[in-house]
């Protein structure tokens, strides 16, 4: 089995988020970036496939050179060859466009993405991969078997989860769940310097339309100060959520 | 021409979001000088939407839609956007409108934004407000492509009633081809809230000392009506399931009114919760950073708060009933 695993490079999550140019911009000063968080998830579950079931693992990232670190991380928690398609990921269906052409290219039977990248929220770029190439398409993923062509995933749904039948090629939206947070893995040295040496490749862009541009980003109205009330005055708390906030 | 929605339901009845969604293409049908459209999927009675602005609804009865299927819904939607000549289509942000927008929005090569929190900022050029940076921050997106497909986030414009009902027509969509993926079980406490439907979370942190203190949070959520949560270390160590799970990695809870209880506030979970609109924090340490984020706040433990405001909710429900 032939796996891709889509990586996004995104600010860590403790990161405080600025913007600049006027607001059209976001502000990278500063900021730390990590593989996003719902993509490493599937890049563990990746992993076990590899180990367990001889599967093959390629990680993906459309971005320009200041990716590469990201994609150097995913290498060294284990998986075998990176692309880096080299073009600025300026919308959703741009993305899966380069996305589409890498799995064409490179005859992937999987393809792991996180459900949303945590920075642009977009939280389209599995579906849309997924009917460009009109393959079977599992988002919201919180558990995934495959044996031979036939896989098992487990979606979540609101208030519940529910068990699907589906075979390859898939393209699976993945998130916490597809394996645990205490099975994620943090680079050894040996993964390190291994990792150094696999290859990362760069291929250009194809040429592809957009359907949407980013014209502006704001940040949230400042928070006024919390109104404190004591422990022992309860009703006073239920009289503000009544009559001030009317919430109930 | 008419703003084409998909009314979500769930055994036959509409669901909150439905009317939501109507109530907010209203608007945008008005702007547009045009009328809005529903889709309703296997509904029993779609009566209710004309009260929430919409002028005509496709019926479409078919038992092979009876398990959502991402694929199936995204071609019946695209086929109603067809014979509507519909420019804008609008759906929720839950779990199934969010699976099946990236693939209607692929086979009408639409434009799609996700997370929308108000009306557009302007129809021409199209241009709407989105969440982004898991609420740290917000995006205007132009959507340039000829027909716009927006995912509404829950309770970010709420219920608008409009005088007026909708007229029905059977609408025929036949499901054609191997849909590739089939439901073989379903999973779901259906009588509790779901997070993605609820009003108001009730949420939980490691403050609570242990799982077998849930049930003053449970309580406190079936007095309000709503759904229980929890924090990342929480369901990290297992108290409460990964679903319960609110935060970055985990729901976001756009919520009227958020409830944390032995939450500290890390930075990821405030994230996730920031755009619910009013959010109270229950908490012993008064330098909890939750404070800074919240409206209301008690400094105090939450074993003796949690039940008095149960107390004092009960009371308030008997004299408000």
């Amino acid at each position: 089995m032939k796996i891709l695993v889509c990586i996004s490079h995104v600010p860590d999550t403790t990161s405080k988020i600025n913007f600049t140019d006027n607001d059209t911009k976001f502000d990278t000063n500063g900021v730390q970036f990590v593989i996003n968080p719902n993509d490493e998830f599937g890049l563990t579950r990746a992993m076990w496939f590899k180990e367990k079931q001889g599967a093959s693992v390629d990680v993906v990232n459309v971005g320009g050179a200041e990716t590469e670190p990201t994609l150097r991380k995913a290498l060294a928690i284990g998986a075998d060859s990176a692309i880096r398609v080299n073009a600025e990921a300026t919308d959703g269906l741009f993305v899966a466009k380069q996305l589409a052409q890498v799995v064409k290219d490179g005859g992937y039977d999987l393809v792991i993405a996180g459900r949303e990248s945590i920075d642009y929220n977009g939280g389209m770029v599995p579906g849309l991969l997924a009917g460009i190439l009109d393959v079977n398409f599992v988002n919201t993923c919180i558990g995934l078997e495959v044996e031979g062509e036939a896989a098992t995933a487990v979606r979540e749904i609101d208030g519940g989860k529910e068990t699907l039948a589906t075979k390859l090629p898939l393209v699976i939206g993945g998130q916490k769940g597809l394996v645990e947070e205490s099975d994620l893995r943090i680079p050894n040295m040996r993964g390190i310097m291994m990792a150094r040496k696999k290859p990362l490749k760069v291929v250009e862009a194809t040429a592809a339309s957009e359907a949407t541009k980013s014209v502006q980003f704001e940040k949230p109205a400042p928070k006024g100060d919390v109104k404190l009330v004591s422990p022992d005055n309860i009703d006073e708390l239920v009289d503000l959520l009544h009559n001030e906030a009317k919430v109930i | 021409m008419s703003v084409l929605i998909y009314t979500e339901s769930e055994g036959g009845k509409l669901k909150k979001a439905a009317f939501e969604v109507a109530s907010y293409a209203k608007e945008i049908a008005q702007s547009l000088g045009t009328t809005v459209t529903a889709v309703a999927i296997n509904v029993e009675d779609s009566s209710a939407l004309g009260t929430y602005g919409v002028d005509k609804v496709l019926e479409v009865k078919n038992d092979a839609l009876n398990n959502f299927n991402a694929k199936a819904y995204a071609d019946v939607l695209a086929k109603a956007v067809a014979k509507e000549e519909a420019k804008v289509v609008v759906v929720s942000s839950s779990a199934d409108s969010k699976y099946l927008a990236p693939l209607m929005a692929v086979k009408l090569d639409a434009g799609y934004v996700s997370n929308a929190v108000s009306l557009p900022e302007s129809t021409a050029p199209f241009k709407v407000k989105r969440m982004a940076f898991t609420n740290k921050g917000f995006n205007i997106t132009e959507i340039t492509t000829d027909i716009k497909v927006i995912g509404l986030s829950s309770n970010a414009f709420g219920l608008k009633e409009n005088t007026g009902a909708a007229t029905s027509e059977a609408f025929e969509a036949t499901i054609e081809g191997n849909l590739g993926v089939e439901v073989t079980a379903v999973d779901k406490a259906t009588d509790k809230v779901s997070i993605a439907d609820a009003e108001v979370v009730v949420s939980g942190g490691r403050g609570l000392k242990g799982p077998e203190n849930w049930g003053m949070i449970e309580e406190l959520a079936d007095i309000l009506g709503a759904a229980t949560a929890c924090s990342k270390p929480v369901s990290d160590m297992g108290w409460r399931p990964h679903s319960e799970h609110v935060g970055q990695t985990g729901k976001p809870v756009a919520t009227n009114l958020y409830i944390a209880v032995g939450i500290s506030g890390a930075i990821q979970h405030l994230a996730g919760i920031n755009s619910s609109k009013v959010k109270v924090v229950v908490n012993s340490d008064p330098e909890a950073p939750f404070f800074k984020a919240a409206d209301y706040g008690i400094v105090g433990d939450a074993f003796e708060v949690v039940p008095k405001l149960i107390e004092k909710l009960k009371e308030f429900k008997a004299n408000n009933a």
